[in-house]
């Protein structure tokens, strides 16, 4: 199979590749896919709790080069969005970006999936912190 | 040395040039038909496809009048399989198989089951090899064909040949063994081997592609096979069709060398193997063998590579040739059907690569494959989550995922 250029050069030179404190309250990780399908894609944000701006992404992958180019990809769009803004990437436009041919289709799929994954973490953490915050507050 | 390296020497071998030269003049200068029993160019031709006959027959411990040319070893697994089932159908009507066959034979057993036929595709055991117990358990009055390859073509795992025969021989069961990647690779002989009918094919072992043929016993038992393409009636009436006397020439020179140089060849394969090996596991930790290492092809090393997916591994070293059983570089998005009846996990079989060494690699390339290879699964394990996830301490068997 050949490789578009973009692809290759996320495979040779991936962005963002790491991890984050998923202990964090302003990290919210994304964990999806699996290993007996080929791929399991991690994705985390840390999101700035003052603008809701993403500052950082971060990404694993274990499985082909069209899902670590999508989810390294992903990593760079990420960047500098805010939450809301982070929610209109859709997999069909990974794959435009990096002109995957059908049979990959499902690897920009899994990366759209746990940009939403690491959202709604996010939001989970954000919305058992605040009950919390009021609960403090009363005290 | 040249990169792209070739160590996919399962899949196909390159054509020695020794093979070539004996070719040639058959293209154009001795071009007869093999069937023209009337003028020199046909006796010419004869007399090339005899030779060939008897190197093939030497190199497998038989005589000359057991070899049925053929296109391929497709053609001669489906004229094996099918051409017993037609020839025996009085007899019976049940085949016994293995699951990790090649296509050649499980997709021709397939095709029989819708003609009313009955196939049993026995398990593997975790290193590959059938289980003696369950073939004679499997084998009932109406069996008539046993068909089981005599080595592996993902993992090179050698079947024990000579006991499947003997069960065979003493049900009065006809045996059929798949030789393509054996032949040529190890000692293979009908006699000690206990084998019936066997399929080979002449681009496994440094001859051209499109030639093969089929053994096919004449005594002890007396095999009969029914043509399943009409014609000329040649090849004693089992597979008609004017005779590609240039790919016999160099089916037959083929095994001539191979038979020449087999002793020294294998052990000049098994080092490499066992260097290559060695060097992988020095350098990555969880690394795994797939099948027996006794057992096994001295040409063949199939090793997974835990927390890594093979096409990615492949991506990484594309300056080297091999295959993986990674479902990601299959039309079928299926991992290798041949690792899962081992019992691998899909998550390991995809993780898997096949080596196959040949008569032309350097001991130059093993090591630069085994280098390349180290410095490439250490990069992806880097991107690996499981190989994060693994290292914390978290058993990912227990890990439940959002499969898609």
């Amino acid at each position: 199979m050949a490789y578009s250029d973009k692809v290759l050069d996320h495979y040779n030179n991936p962005r963002n590749v790491g991890s984050l404190d998923k202990s964090s309250a302003s990290v919210g990780t994304g964990m999806v896919g699996a290993p007996e399908c080929g791929d399991v894609m991690k994705l985390q944000i840390r999101v700035n709790e003052e603008n809701g701006i993403i500052e950082d992404a971060k990404f694993k992958t274990f499985g082909c080069g069209s899902a670590i180019a999508s989810s390294s990809l992903a990593t760079e769009w990420l960047k500098g969005k805010t939450v809301d803004e982070a929610l209109q990437i859709k997999n069909t436009d990974i794959v435009n970006e990096l002109s995957l041919p059908p049979v990959k289709i499902h690897c920009s799929v899994l990366a759209e999936d746990a940009i939403k994954a690491a959202i709604s973490d996010y939001r989970n953490k954000q919305g058992v912190r605040i009950p919390v915050h009021a609960e403090q507050t009363v005290a | 040395m040249k990169t792209p390296i070739y160590l996919d020497n399962h899949a196909t071998t390159r054509m020695d040039p020794r093979v070539l030269d004996a070719m040639l003049p058959y293209f154009t200068e001795h071009f007869g038909n093999a069937a023209s029993r009337n003028h020199e160019f046909g006796w010419v031709a004869e007399q090339a496809v005899d030779k060939a006959r008897k190197q093939i027959a030497d190199l497998i411990g038989t005589t000359p009048r057991e070899i049925i040319f053929t296109s391929g070893a497709t053609e001669s697994d489906n004229l094996a399989i099918k051409g017993v089932a037609e020839m025996y159908a009085e007899k019976g009507n049940h085949i016994i198989t293995a699951a990790t066959e090649h296509k050649a034979v499980l997709d021709t057993c397939k095709k029989l089951e819708k003609h009313g036929y009955r196939v049993t595709y026995l398990p593997l055991k975790g290193d590959g090899l059938i289980d003696l117990d369950m073939l004679r358990e499997s084998i009932t009055d109406k069996t008539i064909l046993v068909t089981i390859m005599y080595a592996n073509n993902e993992i090179g795992v050698i079947q024990p040949v000579a006991e499947i025969g003997k069960i065979c021989r003493e049900r009065g069961v006809l045996f059929h063994t798949d030789g393509v990647q054996a032949i040529g690779k190890v000692p293979v002989n009908v006699n000690t081997d206990n084998i019936d009918i066997m399929s080979i094919t002449a681009h496994k072992l440094y001859g051209p592609k499109g030639v093969g043929a089929l053994y096919v016993r004449r005594k002890n038992p007396r095999v009969q096979i029914t043509a399943q393409m009409d014609g000329g009636g040649h090849e004693r009436g089992m597979r008609s069709g004017t005779l590609n006397v240039p790919g016999i020439v160099g089916l037959g020179e083929a095994c001539a060398i191979a038979q020449r140089e087999m002793p020294q060849e294998m052990v000049r394969m098994r080092y490499l193997r066992d260097k290559l090996r060695a060097k992988l596991e020095a350098g990555l930790d969880e690394v795994y063998i797939n099948g027996s290492m006794e057992h096994r092809l001295p040409q063949n090393l199939n090793m997974s590579f835990a927390y890594v997916e093979g096409e990615s591994l492949l991506m990484g070293i594309n300056d080297i040739a091999v295959s993986s059983g990674s479902a990601c570089t299959s039309a079928t998005l299926e991992p290798s059907y041949v690792l899962k009846a081992l019992g691998l996990g899909d998550d390991i079989a995809h993780s898997s690569i096949r080596f196959g060494i040949g008569r032309f690699n350097t001991e130059e390339e093993i090591d630069y494959v085994a280098g390349k290879l180290i410095d490439v699964v250490k990069k992806l394990r880097e991107l690996s989550p499981l190989y994060e996830m693994a290292k914390e301490g978290i058993d990912l068997s227990k890990v439940v995922w959002a499969a898609h």
